[in-house]
């Protein structure tokens, strides 16, 4: 085979490549700006959202208590809820979002206290309404420390021990790598975001290369040089993986990148991390690259896979028609990945694409399983040899070069 | 030299069944020669041109260019031939001086040799004023001469032309009919398709009239003349295809 030949394909369509808006698009602007904009954009938001709604001071309304005047004054006196004046609309308030939670105190409730008779308070909310589940927790934190606090205070009375109602403590302690637990939220999503880019990245020049060139008339003008169409079609390969790995390249990146400022920007504006941590990742380099090496055998197929597709289309819109469908083949798997409950078994790791994802959610969490890694690893190399392999047959086949 | 002996093409198509695109065509083209290949669209002339380019594959018979054999040495034939016809486009994100580098390194040629072919053809062409400008900038004569530089890069024995000049502005097309006479005269082999009568009866020393793929009468414009008894070469390639071609047309 000579390499001299492959390589002087491979600099001309390179050349081609760089001169392309449209390749230059796919390859490098939207990969180094997905990233960023999912993240920095979507995390900001989210944190942002998350804060405003914290540092609103909700409005909740006290609904009797005229005769337990100390838990109405303990209530107002706390300092992130306003309570307003109660009345009869209480509820039409908390469906419009006037005011964001209601107390009801039963009637006679201190004197029954001190009777040791006990009573229910109840606190009435929207749920799911972010505000008003931070409303209700600073009550319901309220209520509780002030049941404690009665708890003690008959105890004490009584002569017993705190610990007589309260004999042991219960603490939980996470022991997951931090990225593992940040991760699984967001660890599906990259992978099928890198798959993605992958693929999208490879298209237009896999497309340019084969229909594009039929279309433009130059087709016929590179099988009248001598170089072999084994040679032609190796070094036009070459030149959509290194799209495709580029795109890849620069996904993960600026994955990398993008997560990890927000990670350091999280930590640095003193946020509480626990609410943020559904969408933040911190990737270190052993992820980035990890990712990267799995999504090699994967952008080799696909490369393979579009030329052979595109070749055989007369022109560059009939080749984008193609290809379409197989946007849903890659997409499918990627999205099924990030189901939950849906984790990588002997027979998944099979599946092409779909087992890629699912092992990119498990390497961006911190999670190195092998044996996985290797069936994946080879089981996508043989399906990229294969694509490879059917692109060569079909750059010899005179009826697609020649359809008409 | 380019030989061909009873060389065919097959092609299948869904609606028509099997179309005999070139039956049986024998012929020979000596060094210092034109031959015309004369059809009407359709003829089979491009599927003749383009099995010496080894761009197809023969089904049946072969063709010697050059010594090579188009079946069992094709890469050894395109080295030794220049193809040129308005489907042979050009790049257009590259400049016109890459294009025919393209095809010079592609001919096997060493940097050194290929500067120096590559002056040489673009002054003798006349084209160092736009040797560095893309070829989608490029007039129709621009880009005829680039292609013409092309072919001529690796200075091939025989230059193979498909109806070079059609769609062309007279101009254009006298720098390609100018540039056919000049390979004659450099002694090369020259193969030339085309339906436009007057320009076989200004260039071609052979003429081969070729119907439904079918070679139907060869000679020099003298000997076709007296062997139809016709002056006028359009009266007789008329008499020479128009019994294949009604049949054609009943079917």
């Amino acid at each position: 085979m000579s390499l001299r030949n492959v390589g002087i394909v491979y600099r001309k369509e390179l050349t081609e490549a760089l001169r392309d808006r449209r390749t230059m698009i796919s390859t490098i602007l939207v990969p180094l700006l997905a990233f960023p904009l999912l993240s920095v954009g979507i995390g900001t938001l989210a944190t942002f959202l998350i804060n405003k709604a914290r540092e609103e001071t909700p409005k909740v309304m006290i609904l009797g208590g005229d005769d337990s005047p100390g838990i109405a004054a303990g209530l107002k006196s706390l300092e992130k809820i306003e309570i307003v004046p109660s009345l009869p609309n209480w509820k039409e308030q908390i469906v419009n979002k006037d005011i964001r939670a209601a107390v009801e105190i039963p009637p006679g409730f201190e004197t029954d206290l001190k009777q040791q008779k006990s009573d229910t308070v109840k606190i009435y909310m929207y749920e799911g309404e972010m505000k008003s589940s931070f409303a209700v927790d600073r009550v319901d934190k309220y209520l509780n420390d002030y049941r404690e606090s009665v708890v003690k205070e008959r105890l004490s009375s009584n002569h017993l021990a705190a610990s007589m109602l309260r004999p042991f403590d219960i603490q939980q302690a996470n022991v997951a790598p931090p990225e593992k637990v940040s991760g699984a939220a967001i660890g599906g999503f990259v992978g099928y975001m890198v798959i993605l880019l992958c693929l999208t990245g490879a298209m237009y020049p896999a497309i340019d290369l084969t229909a594009g060139e039929k279309e433009r008339g130059t087709m016929e003008t590179i099988l009248s040089s001598p170089i072999s169409r084994m040679h032609l079609v190796l070094g036009k390969f070459l030149l959509v993986l290194t799209a495709a790995l580029g795109t890849a390249a620069l996904s993960v990146f600026s994955m990398g990148v993008s997560f990890s400022a927000l990670h350091h920007f999280a930590l640095a504006s003193g946020g509480d991390k626990g609410d943020a941590a559904q969408l933040l990742l911190d990737l270190g380099p052993r992820t980035v690259i990890s990712v990267f090496v799995m999504a090699l055998p994967l952008a080799v197929m696909f490369s393979a896979a579009l030329m052979t597709i595109s070749l055989f289309a007369k022109s560059y819109k009939e080749a984008q028609s193609y290809i379409q469908p197989l946007m849903f083949v890659v997409i499918i798997p990627a999205v099924a990945s990030v189901l939950p409950g849906i984790e990588l078994t002997p027979k998944l790791a099979l599946v092409p694409i779909l087992n890629a994802s699912l092992l990119c959610k498990e390497l961006v969490t911190g999670t190195y399983h092998w044996n996985y890694i290797a069936i994946i690893f080879f089981s996508t190399c043989v399906y990229a040899a294969v694509a490879l392999y059917l692109a060569v047959k079909m750059f010899q086949r005179e009826d697609v070069l020649f359809r008409s | 030299m380019i030989e061909t002996r009873g060389l065919t093409k097959l092609f299948h198509d869904k609606k028509r069944g099997e179309i005999r695109a070139v039956d049986n065509v024998s012929f020979l083209c000596k060094p210092g020669q034109i031959y015309g290949l004369l059809g009407a669209n359709g003829a089979g002339k491009t599927t003749t041109l383009r099995m010496l380019a080894t761009i197809l594959e023969p089904t049946d018979g072969t063709a010697v260019v050059c010594g090579y054999d188009v079946i069992d040495a094709p890469e050894k034939v395109r080295a030794n031939v220049g193809f040129l016809s308005t489907a042979t486009a050009l790049y257009p994100r590259l400049t016109s001086q890459e294009m025919v580098e393209y095809f010079g390194r592609l001919n096997g040629l060493d940097e050194a040799t290929l500067e120096k072919r590559v002056d040489e053809l673009f002054s003798r062409l006349d084209m160092n004023s736009f040797r560095q400008r893309r070829c989608d900038k490029l007039s129709t004569g621009m880009k005829q001469k680039t292609s013409i530089a092309r072919t001529l890069i690796h200075d091939p024995q025989v230059m193979i032309f498909d109806e070079p000049t059609i769609g062309l502005d007279i101009m254009t097309a006298r720098t390609i009919i100018q540039f056919i006479r000049e390979c004659r005269d450099r002694s090369k082999t020259v193969i030339f398709s085309t339906h436009v009568m007057s320009e076989v009866e200004k260039l071609c020393d052979v003429i081969g009239i070729i119907q439904s793929g079918k070679l139907l009468a060869e000679g020099s414009l003298a000997q076709l003349r007296q062997h139809y008894q016709e002056q006028d070469l359009e009266e007789i390639f008329v008499k020479v295809v128009a019994p294949l071609y009604a049949a054609q047309e009943s079917i």
